[in-house]
Formats: structure tokens, C-alpha cells, sequence
């Protein structure tokens, strides 16, 4: 089976790589970029962007457990329309995936449906309980790729000592949601001028600060991979631009939302803008593009997290945390990323491609003879309205609702099969 | 307010639906309840004090969260402007068996119910709620954001003194952080044309609030001889075990308004209080009980103020209150 992307241009993040010319694909894999080759099926890409298929470090399928929410085989489908390939389960379903059956299920689901690739992340602790770390070696075996409590904090930084010494024989990160408990004290959203005025709680950005510095000087001692998932202060940059210049084994993360919105929206979307970590104010998120901007951020992950209406649509302060984020990725990337603050195309994409496979150690996110075929062509210049019709998703908890942006995906392969085309 | 002025207003109504917070209202629309709440005000010597404004509406006291005071004032005022009263009372509430507030506002909305009057723990909830029910929502406080009727009645009482709020140097006092009648207060007396000064101690005192240019400061002392107004608030006495605070004696050292303190005041400083008072904690039995209180005036003019609100929310105008009375 012979497939040819005639004609579009080619970006290809971790070589640099940008001219216009043709993919050839055969059985599954990259064969050759440049003149156009016989082929069974040809897709013409002019004008578009042809990219590597996006990798998603982080999203919340919800199966098992709240599959009214969210399922695998539904999961797959909507990363397959937003562009993405592969992507990153969090362990904090219902029972969490601390056990060699629950990550061999997951993969099992994902590989029935065949449209996406799923690197599940296991549990840093049995159970999430932060106390004992859970059987790294026999996950990773069964096809963990990295370890998180994701959803809380491993508070115990004893805890986060041994789990960074002990997964040092894998050579896998452990992905840390950092929060001090403590300092959060019932905090609701971002604690600034919005919410002295709205009268919730606040979450200091120090509640996250402390925890990453922690974090990257436990890093230093242990001498494990620490990857940081979804940072949103502008404090947060700046600590591990710091720990990278000291050579420490860091690696971070962001989402859309971080770069896009301030604590601001709340005012206007109350719950549908309510996650963790919150929204932050206007500095930070110019904070968070610099540090996008000079690769102090390695990755955009989304944080995808279904919940749905009627659990969104109460008291802000019972609201669940957490928005869905697979569907806006690339339009928020284009628009706010590209088009506002003047990123080029590879630089953006590169978070979103051969960063995070770098991340998880994965043979993928690059487009090169003897990758695996897995692609997205995007129209950068075709506008995308975010309404109850673009969104698929079995959730529409998306405080982007109403927004125009630039950026459609107009067709996802995954090894070498097409997986979705608008 | 000059006649001219007065005119203009006469026949003015308040063009929204619900009342939230005081964010939202204008200059020229709190005057107006004011003048309104004065009206009304009037009635009150006589022994009938009914209007009909309300007759046939039915008014639904929504309190998630007990309260006596401000319940009671709403009550009496939508029963003197003859509205049926019902009440939930949080503890007889389906939301204790788990209902969502969505669907018990959907049930409220099926019984047709004018007016619901809500008290809530949580921040933002009548907010939540207006944009779900087409009932005229009033706000009668939630979590730690707004009181707005409570900030028009506190700024009534300081206006029928005064004739106007321009100019003056107001001080609220305490737990700032967690009090909804600070942050209407502050929003009330900034836009009426006040000077706003918060004392607390740092812990009650968010640093926040002076991105929105408000003067803060940690010393009641320095700033009691230019005061025209000092609003005290209720301290939560729960607030010492989070350690906002080290002890109840520390507090009233720093932040208690006593007797010796009211001789730093202006010989006509206003003194008021939201109520419940804690007697010899953040004010003294002879501060509370001095010519300088208004604290019970606070509570008259709390019936008149809401008694404003209802009317003008059902489109009434000053026109309208004048004649019927």
C-alpha cells in the first residue's frame, strides 16, 4: 500500500525541515520526502501544512470507570479529528492504573480502535495513595511510558526521591502535577485582583512554585527525569530555566489554555474556566511564551479532561476542575502561538511532535525516512468556529466556546492509514 | 441632589433583572434606590405601612446558608410591599438530599416565582443562578464576594446623615479577606465618590485589593482622626484556629474599636456595624452603645433600602412609590 502527500508543505520540527514538497508513504512507514512517487491513493496538501502527527503528553480519557464522561475507543476518535497520533493516558481513572492488567487493557482498547497511538502513564504509588511506589518495572514492561499521580501532588518528598531514584533503571520520567496542599487551602481559582474582587478563594502561584522547586533540586540529588506537567505561572519558568542551566534532567510542560486566557474569563465563564492549575493573570501568560518562545518549555499538552455539563453548570466552587482540550489545540496553537506572538511553524510544532516523543522515548513525532507514517495536514489560514457542532466530544466543557480561530485539521494518518479527514 | 436632577429621576427604573453585586450598578442608579429607600423610610411611623407594588408576585427566600437578620429584613420588606413570602430554609431543602441547585431553581421556576432573594456559602452562586432562571434574582450575599444590599443600606445610612458620599473618608475594618460586606462596601462608597481605607491585619488584608488602587494599612491608630465613617466588621472567631489571627486578645489589642480609640475620632465620625456585633471583641459596649453608632438605624434602614430594590427591580418608579404613599 503506496500513499503520496502531494505538494504541501512540509515541516518537519526536530530537523528544521520547511519546503514544499511530496511525503511518500509506503506499508505504514516514511519512505521518502521530496518528488512525487507512484502511489495507490494520493492526498493533495497544497497550500497546508504537513506536519508530523501530534503527541499529546497529556489527556484524561476516562475509561475505566466514568465512561458517561469519556471512553478509550471515544477518546481516540476525537484525538484522531484533532490532529494528534499519539498520546499520554493520566492514571487517575477509576480503579487507577497501577497494575500490568489496567495498562495492557488500555493499549488493548486503543488498539482496537486503530486510530490512535496510547502510551499510558501508570501510577507513581499504588493506589495514587502517595505512599509506596508501585511496581515500575513490571508497568513499564506492560507499556507504562511514564509514572505521575497526575490530579494531585506526590506530597511526601521522600516519596518523590525514591520514585525518581528507582525509575532511573527504565530511564522514564516521572511526570509531576505539583501543588503544595497546603498553600492551596481550599483555593478555587488564581489568587490575584480577580478573585480579591469575586471573593473565592485564591490558589497562589507559589502553590505551584514551591513544589517544582522542590522538585527540580530532588531531581538534582536523585539524579532521576523529572518531566513537570502543566505549568501556568510565570514563576514556574523561570525555576526551571534555572534548573536546566544547572544541568538537572527537567523537562516541562503547558497547556493551550495556559498561553491563551488569564484569570480574567472567569468572571464571564465562571466553572467552564475552573481548572487545576488555574488561570493565571496576563503576566504569566506572557511568561509562559517566552519560555515557549527560548525552550525553557518543552511541550504543549492539553490536559484534555471531559466532564460533563451538568456537573460543570453548578456553584463554581463544587465545579470539577478541568476543560477538554484535544479539539482547540491546534487552532489556539496557530492563532495565539503564530499568528499573535510570531512563532514560527516548527518552533510551535516541535512541543507538540518530536519534544515529547524525545519525552517519552518513543520513535515517533519526526517526519524521515523510516519513521512510522503517522501525519497531520492542517489549513493554517481556514477558520474554525469552536461551537456545539465543531465540538465532537461527548463533553463541551470548553470555556473557548464561541471563539473564532484560524488553524482546521483537514486530515490525520497513522501509519499510513488515514484516521480522519474533514 | 438638585431638583433638576430629582426630575430626571421621577420616572428612571432600575433596567435590569437582577440585583448581584454592586459592581454592575451605576452612580445614578444607587442614588436612586437611595432616594427611593428614603420614601419608603417615612412610611414607617405609621401603622400601616403597606404598598401594593408586590400584591399577587410571589418571593422566594432561597437561603442555603443560615442567616436571621438579613432574611428577616427582606421578609418584612417584601411583605410590606404585600408579595407572598416562601421560604427555603437549607436544612428542609431537597439540596441537602443532593439535588443540584440547577434542578431546584428549575422547580422554583415551574412554580412561577417572581422574586428569589438568595443566600449562599458559595461565591458566584446568584450569579450561577440568574443566567438560569428567568425570576428576578437578588443577591443576598454569597460566600466571601458581594452583599449588595447590605453595602446600599450601609451607604443609605451614611446618605440620609450626610446628603452625599463624595469626599468621605470611610474605613472598614477586620476580616477583609473573607467578608462580602467589605467587598460590596468597597465597591458602594468607591463609586459613590468615598475615599476607602481597609485595616486589617495582614492575614484578613488581601494585597490584591490595591491593584484596584484602594489604600490599605495595618495601623487603626494613624488612621482615626481623618475618618468620616469606620465600618466594623464581624470577626469569625473560628478564624484564629487557621491561624489568620494568634489569638482573640491580640486582635482586640490591634483592631478592636474602643473607647479610647473613638476620642482619636472626629467628635461626628459614623460608626457602623453589620451585625451580629461580638461585644468586646472588634467594638466595645460603650462604642456600640454611643450617639456615634448607627447599628440599629443599620437595621431600619436595611427594611427601606430592600423594600427599593423589590420596586424598582418590578419596574416602579419614584413616580409611582410617591403616589401610592
Amino acid at each position: 500500500m503506496k500513499l503520496c502527500i502531494k505538494n504541501g508543505r512540509v515541516l518537519d520540527p526536530a530537523s528544521g525541515l520547511d519546503k514544499t514538497a511530496c511525503v511518500n508513504i509506503e506499508d505504514g512507514i516514511i519512505k521518502s520526502i521530496g518528488e512525487a512517487e507512484t502511489a495507490d491513493e494520493t492526498i493533495d496538501a497544497a497550500g497546508k501544512l504537513v506536519l508530523p502527527g501530534l503527541i499529546d503528553l497529556h489527556v484524561h480519557f476516562r475509561e475505566p470507570g466514568r465512561e458517561d464522561q469519556e471512553t478509550i475507543a471515544g477518546g481516540c476518535r476525537i484525538a484522531a479529528k484533532s490532529g494528534y497520533t499519539s498520546v499520554v493516558t493520566m492514571p487517575n481513572t477509576n480503579p487507577p492504573i497501577d497494575n500490568q492488567a489496567l495498562v495492557k487493557f488500555i493499549k488493548h482498547e486503543a488498539e482496537k480502535s486503530g486510530l490512535l497511538n496510547i502510551f499510558p502513564a501508570a501510577a507513581v504509588s499504588k493506589g495514587m495513595k502517595g505512599e509506596e511506589i508501585s511496581e515500575m518495572g513490571e508497568l513499564h514492561t506492560a507499556g507504562a511510558v511514564a509514572f505521575t499521580d497526575d490530579g494531585k501532588p506526590v506530597s511526601s518528598s521522600i516519596l518523590m526521591r525514591r520514585a525518581l531514584e528507582y525509575s532511573r533503571m527504565f530511564d522514564v520520567p516521572i511526570m509531576a502535577h505539583e501543588e503544595d496542599h497546603l498553600l492551596v487551602d481550599s483555593g478555587v481559582i488564581n489568587e490575584g485582583k480577580v478573585s480579591a474582587s469575586l471573593g473565592l478563594r485564591g490558589i497562589p502561584n507559589a502553590a505551584e512554585e514551591v513544589m517544582i522547586a522542590r522538585d527540580v533540586i530532588i531531581a538534582g540529588l536523585s539524579k532521576g527525569r523529572l518531566h513537570v506537567q502543566h505549568i501556568s505561572s510565570g514563576g514556574s519558568v523561570e525555576i526551571i530555566r534555572n534548573a536546566k542551566k544547572r544541568g538537572v534532567k527537567v523537562t516541562c510542560e503547558t497547556a493551550p489554555h495556559y498561553f491563551s486566557l488569564t484569570d480574567e474569563v472567569v468572571r464571564e465563564k465562571l466553572a467552564l474556566a475552573k481548572m487545576n492549575p488555574p488561570l493565571r493573570t496576563e503576566d504569566d501568560r506572557i511568561k509562559i511564551i517566552e519560555g515557549l518562545k527560548d525552550g525553557t518549555i518543552d511541550a504543549i499538552a492539553t490536559d484534555h479532561a471531559p466532564h460533563l455539563m451538568n456537573e460543570k453548570r453548578q456553584e463554581i466552587e463544587f465545579a470539577p476542575n478541568g476543560i477538554i482540550g484535544l479539539e482547540t489545540a491546534v487552532p489556539l496553537m496557530i492563532t495565539k502561538l503564530v499568528k499573535e506572538n510570531g512563532l514560527s511553524y516548527n518552533e510551535v510544532f516541535a512541543k507538540v511532535t518530536c519534544n515529547p516523543a524525545k519525552i517519552i522515548k518513543i520513535k515517533k513525532g519526526e517526519i524521515k525516512p523510516g519513521y512510522d507514517a503517522d501525519i497531520v495536514i492542517i489549513d493554517p489560514e481556514k477558520k474554525v468556529i469552536i461551537n456545539d457542532d465543531f465540538v465532537a466530544s461527548n463533553c463541551k466543557n470548553t470555556p473557548f466556546m464561541g471563539a473564532e480561530l484560524f488553524g482546521s485539521v483537514e486530515c490525520t494518518i497513522l501509519s499510513g492509514r488515514i484516521t480522519y479527514k474533514a | 441632589m438638585t431638583k433638576n436632577a430629582l426630575v430626571l429621576f421621577e420616572s428612571m427604573t432600575l433596567k435590569r433583572k437582577d440585583l448581584l453585586d454592586i459592581s454592575s450598578l451605576s452612580h445614578d442608579e444607587i442614588i436612586y434606590i437611595f432616594e427611593a429607600a428614603k420614601i419608603f423610610k417615612k412610611v414607617f411611623t405609621e401603622t400601616n405601612k403597606k404598598f401594593s407594588f408586590l400584591s399577587g408576585r410571589t418571593v422566594c427566600m432561597l437561603f442555603i446558608e443560615p442567616s436571621t437578620r438579613t432574611r428577616l429584613s427582606f421578609e418584612i420588606a417584601a411583605k410590606r410591599l404585600s408579595a407572598d413570602v416562601i421560604s427555603v430554609a437549607p436544612s428542609t431543602s431537597s439540596l441537602v438530599k443532593g439535588e443540584s441547585l440547577i434542578d431546584t431553581v428549575k422547580t422554583l421556576e415551574a412554580m412561577k416565582t417572581g422574586f428569589i432573594v438568595m443566600r449562599h456559602p458559595v461565591s458566584l452562586a446568584p450569579d450561577f443562578l440568574s443566567r438560569n432562571c428567568e425570576a428576578h434574582v437578588i443577591n443576598g450575599g454569597d460566600g466571601n464576594h458581594a452583599h449588595p444590599t447590605q453595602a446600599l443600606l450601609d451607604g443609605f445610612s451614611v446618605y440620609e446623615r450626610t446628603g452625599s458620599l463624595k469626599g468621605l473618608k470611610v474605613a472598614i475594618v477586620g476580616d477583609i479577606k473573607h467578608s462580602r460586606v467589605a467587598r460590596s462596601g468597597i465597591e458602594l462608597f468607591t463609586k459613590m465618590g468615598s475615599e476607602v481605607v481597609l485595616c486589617g491585619p495582614p492575614t484578613l488584608l488581601p494585597d490584591d485589593f490595591s491593584l484596584y488602587g484602594i489604600e490599605m494599612t495595618f495601623d487603626l491608630d494613624s488612621i482615626l482622626p481623618k475618618l468620616d465613617v469606620v465600618n466594623m466588621l464581624r470577626i469569625q472567631l473560628e478564624r484564629q484556629k487557621g491561624s489568620l489571627f494568634p489569638s482573640i486578645r491580640e486582635y482586640n489589642k490591634y483592631f478592636s474599636l474602643t473607647k479610647d480609640r473613638l476620642k482619636k475620632c472626629r467628635k461626628d465620625v459614623i460608626v457602623m456595624h453589620p451585625g451580629p456585633i461580638n461585644r468586646g471583641i472588634e467594638i466595645d459596649d460603650f462604642v456600640a452603645d454611643c450617639e456615634n453608632a448607627i447599628i440599629e438605624e443599620q437595621v431600619t434602614n436595611g427594611i427601606a433600602v430592600r423594600m427599593a430594590v423589590f420596586s424598582l427591580l418590578c419596574g416602579k418608579t419614584l413616580e409611582d412609590i410617591n403616589k401610592e404613599k
